[in-house]
């Protein structure tokens, strides 16, 4: 059966502390305008769901309406900071001891009057029914378990990437994520809890229990607790994590004495679990017998699910249940289970978010009128635990503790993600280059070097917003917050699926966002995009000077050099932040280095002769350009590229960021720079009048790029305009990422390495550049234009 | 899972103390012809030899060159099991004066040993009612007995062998199960004997074949019960094993195998599970203070399981009809034992019984997942963990039947644990 249902006696509530204070701005946060609840109350732990608008201080920018002629500025556009209201779903994992002083806390703190039911489901929701009625004055509607289960595994699996992994114990990272499948289904569900559920998924509303098993997590825990007179289960497992099994169970080789060779049976399986104590007369010890136990009941359920999957010809097995719920032990026991009995054809899969999946489905089933499966959901890391840390040598007690109010956050986001409809292979595609989970010195470094840069982010939030006194507290938390994760990410890599650094520049900007530090770059963007523009005209007329082939290069030197203006980049920060009054030219001088580097060829990776030939031939379809920083790098660099790219007949969509994110150029700020160089240069004009150049956003707010999660309008315009050319350029979106991505037309990665670690690692020094022209195999790019349509 | 019906049975007195059964006789032995021709119907259709209707010249030709290629007496055929050795010993009963002159003390010995005694030291048990009368083996006439010890007492019978100058018999014994292999060294070192070691498997499968052709009469030797589901008409019936194939055996020792059997010599082991007779048996052990199996099922009868297991209606109330589960299926083995007041009130009984039907209802699992993806529908078991094990037998047979709504039948052989020992004892007088 799905929970541990109907437990009579809390195991746990004798060793716990009811009279707890909940601190109200760290759980349970935003209740005030909660709706639609939800319940799923198991054996052990409640988890409760609650959807949520947020109110955040978001920047916008607004073109002056220069007609005016506003003497008093002579910015491009103003900046404003405005309220948005944003969706947000909350989920809350505790100890059912603690029920009651949770319920009263919502109880109190609850505004808002029209939720009149609450979703409950899990095996104790009837038990608590009068309690959860009387106290929220809600009305208790209860959802099927195993309904609710599989809904709440089909929304993680769709909308958290990294969900599922792998377990390893003796692997140099225990958990190995599965990459974002775009197509979940089928799969086969194996629950366990109590008993076991066998349950064959096939489609968001069509699954099946298939089967299942009574020797479950209630065999370990009630004969565990009879054969060892310890009650708590996860004492149990702790006994087993130090016991011998071979001390009882009777192995192959106490038969045999050796091998059972033309079976292909080792001396060391075991042969009759417990075999041992039915024939030696002698004391065993406690933790002898659990763990043998758990051998037992782990290959049994790892036996059957195997059979099930063969039988239904499945290979995605995920496993659940409280079983499970992070132990290590049992993930081990179960994995080594599946890969004796399916000789490594079936991969044994686990998720970071099992325990709240009942809570999730429940929460969904009563929001089917808002119709939460048509949006696309993203895992907030600022208001999420993450998983907890497995390490096997915490002790149990803390283990339990530490799990007490467990927190999964997920907003809604504004668009709809899909996969660039132009990956190669959309489900082997990883972005990230390289996994700080698997690679402790890499980890190392970054974790290192984002501590490092804290003090600098804090700075700058304080001062972009020198009006508000509290936003020096504000910033203060932040550093907290994000030097918390942080801490938390050395210990558990893992915590929030693989560790790269997109993830920890992610995590930054949530907590960022989360104080109302929503764009600390604003008015810098501003200021560099300003005096960019100012060069525009002169940078273009210098251009058009140039030979053809002299311009080509002159284009993609300006494309690095503009690339080299990055405040994500310490090493130019550093520089930049020096001269808060800097002016464009003093900063290009201090950073001439670079430009030599530039123009010394070959460069650490230099397809550029390549790039040329190209040029020399027919012009692109439709080129679609991620494009990076503010200021110099998009007005300096990308803009005459893309002016050059329209020249030869390529229409262009020039794809940047939803929200903000460092010094990276959002959509909003483009449309306007935009239409300020249009106004300054006819061709760019002319391709917007025709519709030939294109704004789009990426439906991201990250410096990285993840192209398996990219605004739907996008995927649509690139389908629709036969895009045979993607531009990447930046650090963060094509060496973080990006940089081994496989795509089914042309592509262009560029980027300066502004990092001396990640140049050191990619056999170069600092400011070495990146040029990384591909064609996809079997396609010849002169043939790139055979399928341009009349 | 669980199957809450017939708790009390009454097949469950163990039969090794009523050797009253009636011994079966004039048994042949595929291949050869025997020497009294009046029975020869008896034998399975399936399994008739080509040359059965020979003339009595032939078979005087036949047994004469037999007696050139068979083994000196003693027969035997051994199966050294994790927790068990099974023994089977041919007496011959057609031995002619001359012969009786002939032997040697010492083999006369042995025979007189084994076959004057029903108990062996304090732990060794002739299976009386398991004997089969007359029966005709490369060309002799004889009894076949059937003995087991436990495997921790063979060093006492290596002991005897020294003792009774077993050695100087110079016969061949063969012998299968792991114990074959893991003790082969002290049989050599201990009581100077080589072994003949054979794969148990190939053993287990040629003795059930072999046993199954040769009884005719008296209590057919596979069987199966009658309305599993209903437990009071429910009634073990005699079964016809003919045309065995395919057939899905599974060997219940203190471990289990599953064998998937094509013919005599197309089989493969499908899987196996360690969830076995050991299991129950040490289970019990720890949980009950008990010390063998004879005791352990007792308390399995008297106990009841329920009180032990969580049922499906324990958590719904009733049936969970989304899933078609009926509320007496057990939802979790040992489930109510996670509660400390439910521990304290339980009986012994009660935890064997639950230790039984957990067992029992996992093979029963295994069985028929294995049984669906070969597309077998026959299913015969075997072991010693069946030995008066009736509850486990009628368990199995509903857990087949409900499960698999009548597709799948139960079968069951009364010689259930001595088949690797019969398997062993063939090869030695017909070497594969």
């Amino acid at each position: 059966m799905a929970e541990c249902s109907g437990i009579d006696s809390n195991p746990s509530s004798h060793t716990m502390d009811k009279s707890i204070t909940l601190p109200p701005d760290e759980i349970f946060r935003n209740l005030e305008n909660a709706k639609r609840f939800a319940i799923d109350i198991g054996g052990s732990l409640t988890k409760l769901a609650y959807y949520s608008t947020v109110q955040h201080k978001v920047a916008k920018v607004r073109s002056f309406d220069h007609t005016a002629k506003e003497a008093a500025s002579d910015k491009l556009y103003e900046i404003s900071v405005q309220e948005e209201v944003t969706a947000r779903l909350h989920f809350i994992k505790f100890e059912n001891a603690y029920i009651e002083t949770c319920l009263d806390f919502i109880k109190d703190h609850l505004v808002n009057t029209e939720t009149k039911v609450i979703k409950a489901t899990g095996g104790g929701a009837h038990k608590f029914k009068e309690l959860i009625e009387r106290k929220l004055g809600l009305k208790v509607d209860k959802e099927d378990e195993m309904t609710c289960l599989i809904k709440g595994c089909n929304f993680v699996l769709k909308n958290i990437p990294h969900e599922a992994f792998v377990y390893a114990k003796h692997a140099d990272s225990e958990f190995r994520f599965q990459t974002t499948n775009p197509d979940i289904f089928p799969y086969l569900l194996v629950n366990i809890g109590s008993g076991v559920s066998i349950v064959k998924v096939e489609a968001e509303d069509k699954f099946e229990r298939i089967g299942g098993s009574s020797i479950g997590g209630g065999t370990f825990w009630g004969l565990g607790a009879l054969l060892t007179k310890t009650k708590r289960f996860d004492e149990l497992l702790q006994l087993a994590s130090k016991g011998q099994h071979t001390n009882v169970d009777m192995l192959v080789k106490d038969i045999y004495g050796g091998s059972y060779g033309c079976l292909g049976l080792t001396g060391d399986l075991i042969a009759s679990s417990f075999g041992k104590s039915a024939t030696a007369d002698k004391e065993f010890s406690k933790e002898d017998m659990a763990k043998s136990l758990l051998h037992m009941i782990s290959n049994d359920i790892g036996q059957l699910a195997c059979l099930y999957a063969k039988l239904h010809n499945l290979s995605r097995v995920y496993f659940g249940g409280f079983f499970i719920r992070g132990h290590p032990v049992t993930m081990h026991t179960i994995t080594y289970s599946i890969n004796f009995f399916t000789k490594g054809e079936v991969q044994a899969l686990f998720l970071r978010h099992e325990g709240y999946l009942g809570a999730i489905g429940a929460f969904l089933k009563g929001a089917e009128e808002d119709n939460p499966n048509q949006y696309s959901w993203g895992e907030n890391y600022a208001g999420s635990s993450g998983l907890m840390s497995v390490s096997p040598d915490m002790n149990p007690m803390q283990r339990a503790r530490s799990g007490t109010f467990d927190m999964l956050e997920m907003d809604r986001l504004e668009r709809q993600l899909v996969n660039l409809p132009l990956l190669q292979d959309p489900s082997s595609y990883i972005p990230d280059t390289v996994d700080l989970t698997e690679d402790a010195l890499a980890r190392e470094y970054w974790l290192y070097c984002f501590e490092e840069a804290l003090d600098g982010v804090v700075k700058r939030a304080v001062a972009s917003q020198p009006d508000m006194l509290e936003a020096a507290l504000r910033a203060e938390k932040f550093r907290q917050k994000y030097r918390h994760k942080l801490q938390t990410l050395r210990h558990q890599p893992f915590a929030y699926g693989s560790l790269t650094v997109r993830s920890l520049l992610d995590t930054r900007e949530h907590c960022l966002n989360e104080f109302n530090f929503p764009d600390p770059y604003s008015k810098i963007k501003q200021r560099e995009n300003d005096v960019a523009l100012k060069y525009y005209q002169k940078a273009v007329k210098s251009l058009e000077e140039l030979s053809w082939e002299e311009r080509q290069f002159a284009l993609v030197r300006g494309v690095l050099a503009g690339n080299v203006f990055d405040w994500g980049a310490k090493a130019v920060s550093d520089v930049l932040e020096s001269d808060p009054e800097f002016g464009f030219e003093e900063a290009k001088r201090q950073l001439e280095d670079c430009v030599v580097f530039l123009s010394e060829r070959p460069w650490l990776v230099d397809s550029y002769n390549q790039w040329l030939e190209r040029m020399k031939g027919p012009p692109h379809k439709c080129a679609l350009f991620f494009v990076d920083n503010s200021g110099v790098d998009i007005i300096l660099g990308v803009m005459p590229f893309v002016r050059e790219l329209l020249s030869r007949g390529t229409e262009v969509v020039l794809a940047s960021n939803s929200g903000p994110a460092l010094n990276d150029v959002t959509n909003g700020e483009l449309q306007i720079l935009t239409e300020r160089i249009a106004a300054m240069d006819p061709v760019i004009q002319a391709g917007l009048r025709d519709d030939r150049l294109m704004l789009v956003q990426s439906g991201s707010s990250s410096p990285c790029l993840d192209l398996s999660r990219l605004d739907k309008v996008l995927a649509m315009v690139v389908r629709e305009r036969q895009t045979d050319l993607v531009i990447i350029e930046g650090m963060g979106r094509a060496i973080h990422t990006n940089y081994y991505a496989m795509l089914s037309c042309e592509s262009l990665k560029m980027a300066v390495i502004k990092n001396s670690w990640l140049a050191d690692r990619l056999g170069g020094k600092l400011f070495s550049v990146v040029f990384k022209y591909e064609v996809p195999a079997g396609k010849p790019s002169q043939d790139c234009e055979t399928s341009t349509p009349s | 899972m669980a199957f809450n019906g017939h708790q009390r049975d009454d097949d469950t007195v163990d039969e090794d103390e009523t050797p009253t059964k009636q011994p079966r006789s004039n048994k042949e032995m595929p291949g050869y012809f025997r020497s009294e021709p009046g029975s020869e119907a008896a034998a399975p259709a399936g399994r008739a030899t080509p040359d059965r209707r020979s003339s009595n010249a032939t078979a005087r030709h036949r047994s004469d060159s037999v007696k050139k290629t068979r083994p000196p007496f003693p027969w035997f055929g051994m199966d050294i099991g994790g927790t068990l050795v099974k023994l089977v010993y041919f007496e011959p009963k057609d031995i002619t004066a001359e012969e009786e002159q002939e032997e040697v003390e010492n083999l006369k010995s042995i025979r007189r040993y084994l076959t004057s005694n029903t108990a062996y030291g304090k732990t060794g048990i002739r299976d009386v009612h398991l004997q089969l009368q007359d029966l005709t083996l490369c060309g002799r006439t004889g009894n076949l007995h059937f003995i087991r010890f436990p495997t921790h007492d063979l060093p006492a019978f290596l002991q005897m062998g020294r003792n009774k100058h077993f050695s100087s018999l110079h016969t061949t014994l063969c012998a299968t199960g792991g114990g074959a292999y893991k003790f082969e060294s002290d049989f050599r070192t201990m009581a100077d004997l080589q072994l003949h070691k054979l794969d148990e498997l190939d053993c287990l499968i040629r003795g059930v074949l072999y046993i199954d052709s040769v009884v005719s009469s008296g209590p057919s030797e596979c069987y199966y019960f009658e309305n599993p589901t209903e437990p009071d008409r429910c009634v073990q019936k005699p079964y016809t094993l003919e045309n065995p194939y395919p057939l899905l055996l599974v060997n219940i020792g203190s471990g289990v195998s599953i064998l998937a059997v094509y013919s005599e010599n197309n089989y493969k082991r499908v899987t196996g599970t360690s969830l076995g007779g050991g299991t129950f048996l040490g289970l019990c052990c720890l949980l009950t203070g008990c010390s063998t199996f004879e005791e352990a099922l007792e308390m399995a009868s008297l106990g009841e399981s329920t009180r032990v297991d969580k049922l499906v209606r324990d958590i719904y109330g009733g049936d969970y009809e989304r899933f078609g589960l009926p509320g007496w299926a057990v939802a979790s083995s040992f489930g109510n034992m996670m509660s400390k007041e439910k521990r304290e009130s339980v009986s012994k009984e009660d935890l064997a019984r639950a230790t039984l039907v957990t067992i029992t209802n996992n093979i029963g699992s295994i069985t028929r997942m294995c049984a669906l993806n070969e597309n077998i529908e026959r299913v015969v078991f075997v072991g010693n963990f069946l030995r008066v094990n009736t509850l486990s037998m009628k368990l199995l047979a509903y857990a087949m039947d409900y499960w698999s709504k009548g597709q799948l039948k139960a079968l069951f052989l009364r010689h259930e644990g001595y088949f690797g020992a019969v398997g062993a004892l063939l090869e030695l007088l017909h070497p594969s």
